[in-house]
């Protein structure tokens, strides 16, 4: 009997949000009427949101692309013979070949999309597992320094040098040490932690692994925000495994050390991203945060030395040891070394995943990449890094997307979200925003961020009502200034960003009373 | 038995399948609400005893974070994301309309509840049903994710 065609169709939650589900099982329903012997993948999702449900096949080694599929067009694929290839209005062509894929540089994302998650071989031929099985035959030392080397920096917003980290917490002598992913996603416009863990888990697990034999540390735990159900299922499956074959808990790959990993749940609480509040969420506390110092390399989790490591920081580092500290930090530029996972956002017709090197300017991901704006009117302004990320204008789309340049300009890469705003959009409701979600989020510890934020949204609001424009105006301004030396932690100190760029650079949404009529599209 | 000492008992159990450990409180009080629908005051005193903490602590977490609730929703939760991904996308528009008239499921009419992001951010508005996500979220597909919610519960599957 011939073997049956292979047809790969995207798990990913946000892939199953526009009907993957619904698709695959019309596809197993037509191959079953039709009498076609077919084998469904269920991967990760590629990334590109605006082709999803996105349906892939395999002929001649290569992988070729037909989306978006909609449970009506089924039908018509069967009749082109798309399981082996044929011509249809749908099809991208080779995947890895379209525009939107072939000028990314994967080094992070390579296996996204591609395999079952939970497919330990799969993940073995697609080179995974030769970091750890490399860092088990070095020291702690030796694999510290190739981090050091490799000019990784904390992809969760902050850009703090991975290595520093790691030899910090290694120098610690204690008798306990831990790990700990943040996969406490909340920024708005950003989704790469979560189709890592839900497309290539096993990436996020090696790195810990990995920190974990760095560091002496032999317990980790993953922060997993509750909004990810189908990541803590994939998450929960993918330690499973693992333990299964022995690359979780004692002796890990004949290293003579051992690692293991607990999941928790997070509860809704933006706060609990910033690392110390993570940490009192983790003892199982309110998720207020921490005066630091001490930084929890030195006395973080039950006042043991602790690795806080964002979810795509931890999942570059298998790939760092792999092929070397060179390979990875030849991607890049300035001190920004390496690749970094973008996620275009919000107003915007191409959006999803784009893995590029440093130094991708803010307009080719946009236009290049992304298409422009999603309703086809004129891009006004853009969010880049999460609610605390600073607005920019279309006339700083050129931009490199570089830790450096942003902050000279004013703004922050963050966790490489980029938000597009069209045309209709209102900049003094946005500033108001971002009041308004501080105030709902702050943890309450400090005051400027917990008192600040509630008078700054009230204060916009008067502005925006055209009341003494001048006056509320100047104290928004102090206020901001006071919220952004006297908070403790970024959350209030932030803040500040999107509601002064708004100001500074859409002076006239804040003057005219009724900008807010404007009409939406 | 009664119905409190069952939830009394019920409490513990959960408490004893993570040993009793206090950092697991957040856990626990997914499990309790997973299964209770919210957290019954009643839990507070248990959870505080079984864990060796003070009622205080207990109602502090379980009041600081949004996820848990301490009365029953009024029907069953349409969460839609308000973040500025979404807000690009048009959700506060979405959001007024669904508020004027909530969809229904089989006759009880729906809560909209605001989330900040539910990592959909390409494919805006997103809202979540029963842990589905929705994405290019509309008052019809919305409809539809609710009512398949009901379908499935009625057959006994999971909701």
């Amino acid at each position: 009997m011939a073997d049956p065609y292979i047809i790969y169709i995207p798990q990913d939650s946000a892939a199953c949000s526009v009907g993957a589900n619904e698709v695959a099982e019309v596809i197993v329903q037509n191959a079953r009427s039709a009498g076609i012997d077919v084998k469904i993948i269920r991967t990760g999702s590629r990334g590109a949101y605006w082709l999803e449900p996105l349906v892939e096949i395999e002929a001649n080694g290569k992988r070729l692309g037909y989306g978006p599929v909609t449970t009506a067009n089924v039908a018509a694929l069967f009749e082109s013979r798309f399981y082996e290839g044929g011509e249809n209005a749908l099809c991208i062509g080779i995947v890895d070949e379209h525009p939107f894929f072939a000028r990314q540089e994967r080094l992070t994302f390579a296996r996204c999309g591609i395999i079952d998650p939970l497919d330990l071989d799969a993940y073995r031929r697609h080179g995974g597992l030769k970091g750890l099985e490399k860092a088990a035959t070095m020291t702690s030392e030796a694999i510290v320094e190739e981090m050091i080397e490799s000019g990784l920096r904390g992809r969760g917003g902050a850009g703090f040098p991975a290595g520093i980290k790691w030899k910090t917490a290694l120098a610690q002598s204690s008798d306990q040490k831990f790990i700990c992913a943040n996969a406490d996603e909340g920024d708005s416009g950003t989704f790469a932690d979560r189709m890592i863990m839900e497309g290539d888990p096993f990436a996020l697990i090696e790195g810990m692994i990995i920190a974990g034999f760095a560091t002496g540390a032999e317990h980790g735990l993953i922060y997993l925000r509750s909004e990810y159900p189908a990541a803590l299922r994939i998450m929960t499956n993918a330690i499973t495994a693992f333990e299964d074959v022995g690359l979780l808990g004692e002796n890990i790959a004949d290293s003579g050390r051992a690692f293991s990993i607990e999941l928790r749940r997070g509860a809704g609480a933006y706060i609990c991203g910033e690392e110390t509040s993570m940490l009192e969420s983790l003892e199982g506390k309110r998720g207020e945060v921490r005066v630091k110092p001490p930084i929890p390399a030195i006395k973080g989790l039950f006042g043991k030395p602790t690795i806080v490591n964002n979810v795509l920081t931890l999942a570059a580092v298998p790939f760092i040891l792999a092929e070397g500290a060179t390979a990875y930090r030849n991607y890049g530029m300035g001190r920004s070394r390496g690749t970094q996972p973008f996620q275009l956002a919000g107003n915007i017709k191409r959006g999803g995943l784009v893995e590029k090197a440093f130094g991708v300017t803010l307009r080719e991901l946009i236009e290049e990449f992304g298409g422009g704006s999603f309703t086809g009117r004129p891009l006004r302004a853009v969010q880049v890094g999460g609610p605390l990320g600073a607005y920019l204008t279309a006339d700083e789309l050129d931009l490199p997307m570089d830790y450096e340049a942003f902050v000279d300009a004013g703004a922050m890469l963050g966790h490489g979200g980029v938000v597009v705003f069209d045309d209709s959009v209102d900049m003094a409701r946005q500033a108001e925003f971002s009041m308004t979600f501080c105030a709902e989020e702050s943890c309450g510890k400090c005051t400027p961020c917990r008192i600040g934020a509630v008078r700054g949204a009230e204060t916009i609001s008067k502005i925006r009502n055209g009341e003494n424009i001048a006056a509320n105006v100047a104290l928004l301004t102090d206020l901001c200034e006071i919220m952004t030396d006297g908070s403790l932690c970024a959350m209030g100190g932030l803040t500040p960003m999107p509601v002064l760029s708004a100001l500074e650079k859409f002076p006239e949404d804040f003057d005219i009373p009724d900008a807010r009529k404007r009409a939406t599209p | 038995m009664n119905a409190e000492s069952d939830l009394t008992e019920r409490t513990r159990a959960l408490c004893r399948a993570q040993a009793s450990r206090p950092d697991a409180l957040i856990e626990i009080l997914h499990d309790i609400q997973e299964e209770a629908g919210f957290i019954p005051r009643e839990t507070i005193p248990v959870l505080a005893e079984e864990l060796n903490l003070s009622r205080a602590d207990v109602h502090g977490v379980a009041s600081f974070y949004h996820d848990f609730r301490d009365a029953p929703p009024d029907g069953p939760i349409v969460k839609l994301c308000r973040g500025e991904a979404c807000q690009a996308m048009g959700c506060d528009t979405l959001a007024e309309a669904l508020e004027i008239s909530p969809p229904e499921s089989d006759g009880v009419k729906s809560v909209i509840e605001t989330v900040y992001c539910l990592g959909n951010c390409a494919l805006g508005p997103a809202a979540m049903v029963s842990g589905q996500l929705i994405g290019r979220a509309n008052k019809e597909n919305i409809s539809d994710a609710l009512n398949k919610t009901a379908t499935r519960k009625l057959n006994g599957a999971n909701g």
